[in-house]
């Protein structure tokens, strides 16, 4: 009686130490360019070369201009950034998709549309959302670059086993409450840190009825709660997406992957160190309203009263609530707004740009509001000219920019000025995040549609 | 070979603040670097400074007052991204230790790989340490590795914290992880072998 991580993580084993501290053996890592150079260097030092260069794929996301990418990246140290991991790349051997190639866009969008990322593997990245990976029924979580360098020399990391968590969401979602939301939902119940030192398996009759793409987003948000990854049984849902994907495996060799995968579950009776349950009909469409993903709530609701804080958080929370210009108690409905963000590895898919075209579509963007809508990769940005979202965008005043992790970590050009409201359906409205002193609303896909047509925080069911 | 970390004595600086997440302690502006070195500089960078780069009087680092190798923080230290350069600031600032009463996983790992001891403790002791400090800037902890124990030295009083004995071991001989795989590789040949 197992449950699916152990299934994959106990397969992954490759020695266990007197004290318990495993070391893991991964079957990919992607490599982008901000965390992988000193890896890269540490290699050198020590005269090594990576260990199974065919598991490694390195793609520049993170400091990417998401205009004029033809053109050479202008600020000299973000070039040299990228330019760093092409070279190391080249050096050592590594597939390498740089700007412009088919293959580019956010790490976490590529793995899986391209069919590097397959159930039962065990992938990192130094990129704490690699947790997208795990929607595919795999064990994928972030590590850091000490791990990167670890990773390329021996294609095995030292790891303490986390602990289990199933969160299990039953029953029906309410029509227009998207996969962020109940992420959103989750990690407000939850708190920033409420699953740090835990494995996160969702289940339930949300999860098995959403698409590929709806649980991607879910599990890219495992680490807002500290979780160490998310994963997801697979199911057909996930082999139909998978088939016929360009790494993906195929004829006979497919049948028999897919055999095994079919595998891939928490045994009936295994046991978690922890489970929870919420209902779907208890999650609204979701907004922040503080500094850490933790702080969301309905959409209708109001911020809590300072007096509903423990006393040993209240510094933090007010702290947060100045930052943002908000008061306790009061409702963020009706609140001006001056930036929209569609985007990043959470929210950065068809599906995500199909939503929101479903908003705006005859209607016209608010004057006063600068809209970034960034594709995730260039497959995405091509499938979104191929059904002609890009002529509905164009219709309502919207821009197509090109794909790249963008403003939701604001390393390129698309930094949202201080003082400003951005609506963005990336992962974090950290301080700072989005730009110096920017101000971060983290919503779904429909509810930052519905804030660039209005100009406000809006309800988007009254759009739809 | 890094730094080993055997008894530490020192003064310490508080930051009573909970959730601080990577983006505080390096903003992603400044992971552009391609080396290990210099973080220190930008650690907190936009608490530290103002918009013009000019000191923030109201820092607890640009007091003067607090200084020393541990920093004590609220809890959930360190939670957001996996950026490595957080722990590299935090070394780079010249701090040892890190005492919290949770800390999130990753920032944990990034940090003992990087000879940064992260330290458990109980919410009463880390209020404890805050008040002592609160009273007297000088006010020190001891944190002994080998025997697993950080004490108050205002107060006298001492609490044991926990570590796996493989990374106790890495911390006070100065290895890393990878000096124990790359002795180990015959048995990840091995592995892949059957698999």
């Amino acid at each position: 009686m197992k449950t699916l991580f152990d299934k994959i993580w106990d397969k992954h084993v490759v020695d266990t130490l007197a004290d318990g501290t495993i070391q893991l053996y991964i079957d990919r890592l992607y490599c982008h360019e901000v965390t992988s150079p000193q890896a890269f260097a540490g290699l050198r030092e020590r005269g090594l070369k990576p260990f199974r260069p065919a598991q490694v794929t390195c793609i520049p996301d993170h400091n990417i201009p998401t205009l004029n990418q033809d053109r050479p990246i202008e600020d000299p140290v973000s070039k040299n950034q990228v330019d760093t991991l092409e070279k190391n790349a080249k050096d050592f051997g590594l597939p390498y998709y740089g700007l412009l190639h088919p293959k580019n866009g956010i790490i976490h969008v590529v793995g899986p549309e391209t069919g590097l990322t397959q159930p039962g593997m065990t992938m990192v990245c130094g990129d704490s959302h690699t947790s997208t990976h795990g929607a595919m029924g795999a064990i994928a979580f972030g590590i850091g670059t000490s791990e990167v360098e670890m990773t390329l020399a021996t294609q095995c990391i030292m790891q303490r086993k986390p602990k289990t968590m199933r969160i299990t969401i039953d029953g029906q979602l309410q029509p227009g409450v998207t996969a962020k939301d109940v992420a959103l939902y989750i990690i407000s119940r939850m708190s920033t840190g409420g699953a740090t030192g835990y494995f996160v398996e969702y289940a339930g009759e949300v999860i098995r009825r959403a698409t590929m793409e709806e649980r991607l987003t879910i599990c890219n948000l495992s680490i807002e709660m500290g979780a160490r990854g998310g994963m997801i049984a697979p199911d057909q849902t996930t082999f139909d997406y998978l088939e016929d994907r360009e790494f993906a495996p195929r004829g006979e060799e497919w049948e028999k992957k897919v055999a095994e995968w079919r595998q891939l579950y928490s045994d009936p009776g295994a046991t978690f160190d922890k489970e929870i349950v919420f209902k779907a009909e208890d999650i609204e469409p979701m907004v922040t309203y503080g500094t850490n993903p933790g702080m969301g709530m309905g959409i209708r609701e109001n911020i809590p009263t300072l007096e509903s804080i423990d006393e040993a958080g209240r510094i933090s929370f007010k702290k947060s609530l100045d930052y943002m210009g908000f008061t306790a108690g009061e409702p963020v409905l009706g609140k001006k707004i001056d930036y929209v963000f569609l985007g990043s590895c959470t929210n950065g898919r068809i599906e995500d740009f199909r939503a929101f075209a479903s908003v705006v579509k005859g209607k016209k963007k608010a004057d006063h509001v600068t809209a970034w809508l960034v594709p995730g990769s260039w497959m995405v940005e091509k499938q979104i000219r191929a059904e002609g979202l890009d002529k509905v965008f164009e219709a309502a005043g919207f821009e197509l920019r090109q794909p790249g992790c963008s403003a939701c970590l604001a390393m390129n050009e698309d930094k949202v000025p201080a003082g400003m409201y951005a609506v963005s359906t990336s992962n974090r409205n950290f301080e700072g995040r989005q730009g110096p002193g920017a101000r971060t609303i983290l919503a779904g896909p429909l509810v930052a549609a519905a804030a660039a047509i209005t100009g406000v925080i809006t309800d988007p069911r009254e759009l739809i | 070979m890094k730094e080993k970390i055997n008894i530490v004595t020192s003064t310490y600086v508080p930051l009573p603040l909970e959730n601080v997440d990577t983006d505080q302690i390096i903003p992603a502006r400044f992971l552009k670097a391609t080396t290990k070195e210099g973080f220190g500089d930008n650690l907190f960078r936009d608490w530290r400074y103002d918009k013009a780069g000019n000191p923030n009087p109201d820092f607890v680092l640009n007091q003067g007052v607090y200084k020393g190798e541990i920093l004590v923080a609220g809890k959930n230290f360190g939670s957001g991204s996996s950026r490595e350069h957080a722990a590299w600031a935090i070394a780079g600032a010249g701090f040892r230790v890190v005492v919290s009463s949770f800390f999130a996983d990753i920032f944990k790992n990034n940090a003992m790989n990087n000879g940064v001891l992260p330290v458990v403790v109980s919410p009463e002791f880390l209020t404890g340490i805050f008040a002592s400090c609160a009273n007297n800037p000088q006010a020190t902890l001891t944190i002994d590795l080998p025997a697993q124990t950080i004490t108050n030295n205002e107060t006298g009083k001492s609490e044991s914290f926990d570590i796996n004995p493989y990374k106790k071991d890495c911390l006070v001989n100065g290895l890393d992880d990878i000096d124990y795989l790359l002795a180990n590789k015959s048995k990840i040949e091995a592995y892949e072998s059957i698999h």
